[in-house]
């Protein structure tokens, strides 16, 4: 069976659009949240496979980004719910309950995190930028937890969802409607970015790095760039992800997060497009399924992620389409 | 802030260092040999703490408990090995994490399936339970002073297994340059085997050895592994040297840092501040550390390579 890629990612966007309004139709509320929860966890997984996919840098912490989009929200609401002013030490300011400024600030927060990190992490390379994209992760988990002004082990809960102008977000469809229309948005950035000069040096950068120093990019400022919007991204889903559970934890920062978002992008296919999405669609799938039948359906995704990894290659769009994708 | 306190706390972080050397030797060889990056290796931890308190608990010999870890750390390490890691040698590091971290989760889900969620409990044996006292008048707990010892010991047995012994020599070799001494006529996937079952039963011992000063349950390898993570890239990947400097660092960082630091706080700011900043920034104490260390040396104290 060879199909077109093209074919195949129309076909995963309408299925993903279908699916939740067929659930409006017969009632079904939790579907819906279901598949807010893929649109945000494939948002999340669009951000780390920007790097990885393109650059072909394994962040083995991206949850890090996650977990600040997360803790953006809960703060800033937290704050409007509570009627206290959050000091920012030069000045203060009251929280927002604005699902617009609330992701504008988690953008710039993963951003400016991305930013400062990338200085170091961008230095080493191979197992060490696994480990250390790992160890910056677990600094903010146990950050979060011995900070008590947030709830530290506990989290915070955020008692009503945050507002979008003109919306009603504690409609499920609505809120559906939001993540659905930011995911579009950030894959076509994604497929633009794939074919521009950026995402062309990029790819090179990652197949050999000293031929793109040689034709005088420099591959530190490449992959410095593409590492701080793949932090922007992934933050901004944090903060989606918050919202949804309207609850924020520690957990968002964890190192089995980190470990999911890599897994979603190797089941869909990896620098693929739509690889995250598809990823994220299973994966959410076989936890609702998998997970009410036995409690232990962790077993069997280490089994099918270890048939991945020996036996499909390019995930399931390489699987499809006879195309092993990229190698990192 | 009295000298029995300062003591106390700096044989604490010896002990923790020593037995996060047991665990990070193991990774750090793994690596260093067959270019293995292994996230399995906290479950084995976990293997050899299980084991230790199943047979410590139908026996009740602690003995016979560490020895039941070694040899089912070695054989669930001889398992996976020839089913599983064998065919991920030559594989790039991101199929590494995925399946060695799909041995995670099959390996904590078992784990609870046969022994359930609650904690089990090991106990420290008799005849090293209670405090015994140093010079000094410092009393410190016996049981904690046998792991620091058989921490060194173990240490110093790597070192003498490594540069004193044939295996040694295959193992230096191997690091060196896989292709000749498989030319050599030395059988390069049991030497493998060999390495890998090593550092399995190293992580099985350390397991069972501080499960009888913690609680024995599922998920307790992970930050343990993470913590040998962080001393594998201080003190460089695939160096024994390395990971023992690096242990010792990060042990002492870590138990130091979260009992001096809010004191040292509180000599500029007020008390409750004082503590809560203290201890939110001991807590990141040797994230930070190994920050510095890797903007001084990218490849980490004694790494030769990325």
């Amino acid at each position: 069976m060879r199909l077109n890629e093209t074919y195949i990612n129309a076909a995963v966007l309408i299925g993903l659009l279908v699916v939740p309004l067929w659930a409006v139709m017969v009632d079904e509320p939790f579907t819906i949240t279901l598949a807010t929860k893929a649109v945000i966890l494939a948002l999340a997984a669009v951000g780390l496979n920007l790097i990885l996919g393109i650059g072909g840098m394994v962040s083995f912490g991206h949850a890090l980004f996650f977990g600040l989009g997360g803790y953006a929200m809960g703060i800033l609401a937290y704050h409007a719910q509570t009627f206290t002013m959050l000091d920012l030490g030069l000045f203060s300011t009251g929280g927002t309950k604005m699902m617009p400024i609330i992701w504008l600030v988690a953008i710039a927060v993963s951003a400016v995190i991305a930013f400062l990190m990338g200085q170091l992490v961008l230095r080493t390379g191979g197992v060490y930028f696994i480990m250390i994209t790992l160890a910056f992760a677990q600094m903010f988990y146990y950050f979060s937890i011995s900070w008590s002004q947030y709830g530290g082990e506990d989290g915070l809960s955020i008692y009503v969802r945050n507002e979008f102008p003109g919306l009603n977000t504690l409609d499920p469809i609505q809120f559906f409607g939001i993540c659905f229309a930011i995911l579009c948005v950030v894959l076509l950035l994604f497929s633009r970015l794939q074919t521009s000069p950026f995402g062309l040096a990029l790819n090179a950068t990652r197949q050999t790095a000293k031929r793109v120093e040689t034709v005088g990019l420099n591959p530190m400022h490449l992959k410095l760039v593409a590492f701080v919007l793949s932090g922007a991204i992934t933050g901004l889903a944090g903060a989606m992800f918050a919202d949804l559970n309207r609850f924020v934890s520690p957990t968002m920062f964890s190192w089995h997060l980190s470990g999911e978002l890599i897994i979603l992008i190797i089941i869909g296919g990896v620098g693929r497009l739509m690889g995250p999405v598809i990823g994220a669609c299973i994966f959410v799938v076989l936890e609702h399924f998998l997970g009410g039948l036995t409690t232990y359906w962790h077993i069997f995704l280490g089994l099918i992620m270890l048939a991945i990894v020996f036996f499909a290659r390019g995930g399931v769009i390489g699987l499809l389409t006879g195309k092993e994708g990229a190698h990192v | 802030m009295s000298t029995i306190l300062i003591v106390e706390q700096v044989l604490n972080g010896l002990q923790l260092g020593v037995m996060l050397f047991l665990m990070a030797a193991g990774l750090t060889l793994i690596f260093g040999v067959m270019g293995l990056i292994n996230l399995a290796h906290g479950s084995l931890y976990m293997v050899g703490a299980f084991a230790a308190a199943a047979v410590a608990g139908a026996t009740g010999s602690f003995l016979l408990a560490l020895m039941a870890a070694l040899g089912a750390a070695a054989l669930a390490g001889v398992l996976i090995e020839m089913v599983v890691i064998r065919r991920l040698y030559k594989a790039a590091h991101l199929d590494q994490v995925l399946a060695t971290f799909a041995l995670i989760l099959i390996f904590s889900e078992g784990t609870r399936w046969v022994f359930g969620s609650f904690p089990l409990f090991l106990d420290v044996p008799d005849a090293l339970s209670g405090p015994v006292t140093l010079p000094g008048g410092i009393e410190y707990p016996l049981y904690r002073l046998t792991l620091i010892a058989i921490g060194l010991a173990v240490a110093v047995g790597l070192w003498a297994l490594v540069e004193r012994t044939r295996l040694g020599v295959q193992i230096r070799a191997g690091e060196n340059d896989r292709e000749m001494i498989a030319a050599l006529g030395i059988d390069i996937s049991k030497l493998y085997t060999l390495v890998f079952a090593l550092g399995a039963a190293l992580a099985g011992l350390a397991g069972a050895l501080v499960g009888a000063i913690q609680s024995v349950q599922v998920g307790m390898g992970e930050p343990v592994l993470i913590l040998a993570f962080v001393v594998i890239v201080i003190g460089g990947i695939g160096s024994i040297r390395g990971a023992f400097i690096g242990a010792i660092l990060v042990g002492l960082t870590d138990t130091l840092g979260g009992v001096f630091l809010p004191e040292l706080f509180k000599l500029f700011m007020e008390t409750g501040a004082a503590q809560q900043a203290g201890s939110a920034i001991a807590s990141m104490g040797i994230y930070i550390l190994m920050g510095l260390v890797l903007v001084w040396r990218p490849t980490g104290l004694f790494g030769a390579r990325g």
